[in-house]
């Protein structure tokens, strides 16, 4: 295999290189940033890493799916996506997360895997293996050409949209009082607390951007792979989680960052691969992701100290 | 101190429930006998991921991966030389030309797994806390992606078929003696004492001169020799493929360990005998199903739905597992009071 990869290496940087490969690898990176940025605030505020974060996006890709399906415009279909993501994730909050506030980072783990499960079965049993398919966005899947590279409508889209949500999330987390009662609770829950950091309004507020970050995905998730199946969104959870740990989860910078570099390098590595191989994508990208984490375990962009556990 | 009689209640324990549920598969009718054995197979399972989750306290997600070179092993050496071109006709000429029986088998599918659990370990025990668990994830998602398309070493996307089905009650009731004699051995042993030291207390223990990461990479070595031979009794006692092997399974065994609860052997045994039981009690109830508990590639699904909302409950309700994480002990049997922390 290594032959192979020595007489590939020279189309490989090429094809690494290439404009297109490099802006979709973008666009995929900004979408699993976004991601990132979702998981990552709530493990920020609750030292929680949410495994069921992808099927959020999930049932709100059915959500769209489902209109779509009725023929209903696409703004009622977004909305749809909108409350269905964020009332479930509200329920997730209040009837798993909260009492399991005070237990070890394992035990709310397989917690959120038990709610993964939960909601994946139950999609199955509600659209069958094959799924549906929400068509209502595609024309945005469409290719327009700049500069001589053909750039699909929703590269652009989504690089944008990213950028809006993250400045967004920046001004509440930087200018409000919620914001400066998530920061304050995420360094040192027990201390905010007694600060008259209110609990449950922090965790419920960090639950709810989350769940919107997750609806924004889904819309944009739908729009380039439109077959939505129980298991949707299920391995790019794996990848940002994977990338979030990579990027380091003590700051929601640096996890941000993390999920923006393994949707990019992913990207890369998806052009890049020749098609022999292009199968093996996963083991290329989870292999990179314990590279990485064998030389810095505390994340790439962390800094200081590292991951201490509460005790 | 715990004395001699205590350690024996804590072996006996687990191994009589185990030849009780045996002796119930006896009794019962051909159907039910399928969930037993099953049941059986997820005690093996259980037990080996408890091997190293349970006394080291590190979370992992790999150790399927350890049970599926398990399957392969077993199930590649063990079809027939003529039947292989049927379903892995891509097979290296060492693997495609021999045969072994069943013993050799099973031994060989735990020594493969006890190996790559060793050469991922070198590296990976190094980490712990979320590291540790996101590495041992991306070693499942690699084992599984590699299993599925490198067709060299085993039959891809097929499913195995003519491995001879060697595992009935009485294989599936040895091996679940066996693992669990192994993890007992293990566990009172001065390696395992030590590395539960490491759990309890990693900075005192380490004062003590006690290696954390020595300690774990033999629990962990040990921990896949164990799942790979849980592996091995798997596909002899009925057919599966790549999918079998991967997220589902890690889910419904790693919800076995905790609703058991995860820092005891007893804890392993009676979490993978109760979910395996309500498993198949639901299974029975969709009707009309005959085939093992924990895959859920069917198209009903209402089992998964019911065992993930019943771990979910018990994690609320009871944090620490339905035996609090605690041995089994006489005297406090039946009247257990609060739960350890």
């Amino acid at each position: 295999m290594s032959a192979l990869l020595a007489s590939g290496a020279t189309s490989f940087v090429s094809d690494a290189l290439d404009k297109q490969v490099q802006i979709d690898a973008i666009g995929l990176g900004a979408i699993y940033a976004l991601m990132a940025v979702g998981i990552g605030l709530v493990f920020g505020v609750m030292r929680l890493i949410n495994f069921a974060y992808g099927q959020l996006i999930m049932a709100g890709a059915f959500a769209l799916a489902f209109a779509s399906d009725h023929g209903w415009p696409v703004g009622i279909g977004i909305a749809l996506c909108f409350a269905v993501v964020l009332v479930l994730s509200l329920a997730m909050e209040r009837v798993v997360f909260r009492p399991l506030r005070d237990q070890s980072a394992a035990v709310m783990l397989i917690a959120t895997f038990a709610v993964a499960f939960l909601l994946q079965s139950i999609a199955l049993l509600w659209f069958g293996p094959l799924g549906k398919t929400a068509t209502s966005l595609v024309q945005l899947n469409r290719p327009i050409s700049l500069g001589g590279v053909e750039i699909r409508k929703i590269t652009i889209v989504a690089i944008v949209v990213a950028a809006v949500c993250l400045a967004l999330l920046l001004l509440l987390l930087d200018r409000t009082s919620i914001g400066l009662h998530m920061r304050a609770a995420a360094m040192d829950f027990s201390t905010a607390r007694l600060l008259g950091v209110r609990a449950d309004l922090v965790s419920t507020t960090a639950v709810l951007i989350a769940g919107a970050l997750a609806a924004v995905v889904a819309v944009m998730l739908t729009v380039q792979y439109p077959t939505v199946t129980p298991t949707y969104a299920l391995q790019d959870t794996i990848i940002v989680l994977a990338g979030v740990v990579v990027g380091g989860m003590t700051r929601l910078f640096s996890a941000t960052l993390g999920g923006f570099f393994i949707g990019y390098v992913s990207g890369i590595l998806g052009g890049a691969l020749p098609s022999s191989q292009s199968q093996y994508l996963p083991s290329f990208v989870f292999g990179l992701v314990i590279l990485v984490l064998l030389v810095r375990p505390d994340g790439l962009f962390s800094r200081g100290r590292g991951l201490v556990e509460r005790v | 101190m715990r004395s001699l009689r205590t350690g024996a209640v804590e072996l006996v324990a687990p191994a009589l429930l185990v030849v009780a549920t045996g002796l119930f598969g006896l009794v019962v009718s051909q159907t039910t006998e399928i969930y037993v054995v099953t049941a059986l197979i997820s005690v093996s399972t259980v037990v080996a991921i408890y091997v190293f989750v349970g006394n080291s306290g590190v979370l992992s997600f790999g150790h399927i991966s350890f049970f599926a070179v398990g399957v392969w092993a077993a199930g590649v050496l063990s079809v027939p030389v003529a039947e292989k071109p049927a379903t892995m006709p891509y097979l290296f000429h060492f693997l495609g030309s021999r045969t072994v029986g069943n013993v050799p088998s099973l031994l060989i599918a735990a020594a493969v797994g006890g190996v790559f659990a060793l050469v991922v370990g070198l590296p990976l025990m190094r980490l712990s806390g979320l590291a540790a668990g996101i590495a041992t994830f991306a070693v499942l998602g690699i084992t599984n992606n590699v299993l599925r398309y490198y067709e060299k070493i085993g039959p891809g996307l097929n499913t195995f078929s003519s491995v001879p089905e060697t595992t009935g009650l009485l294989q599936a009731t040895v091996g679940a003696l066996a693992v669990i004699v192994a993890a007992f051995a293990y566990q009172r042993s001065r390696l395992g004492r030590q590395l539960r030291a490491t759990r309890e207390d990693p900075a005192a223990a380490r004062a003590v001169g006690v290696s954390i990461y020595r300690q774990r990479l033999t629990s962990f070595a040990l921990s896949g020799f164990l799942a790979g031979l849980a592996g091995g009794l798997y596909i002899h006692f009925i057919p599966i493929n790549v999918d079998a092997v991967y997220l589902d399974l890690t889910f419904i065994t790693l919800a076995m360990l905790v609703i058991g609860g995860t820092s005891s052997l007893w804890g392993a045994v009676v979490g993978a005998l109760f979910v395996s039981g309500l498993d198949s009690l639901l299974a029975e109830m969709e009707g009309g199903l005959t085939v093992l508990g924990h895959t859920i590639d069917l198209p009903e699904g209402s089992r998964i739905v019911v065992v993930s909302s019943v771990m979910a409950l018990v994690l609320i309700l009871r944090p620490s597992g339905l035996t609090g994480g605690r041995e089994f002990s006489l005297p406090s049997f039946g009247r257990r009071t609060a739960e350890a922390k």
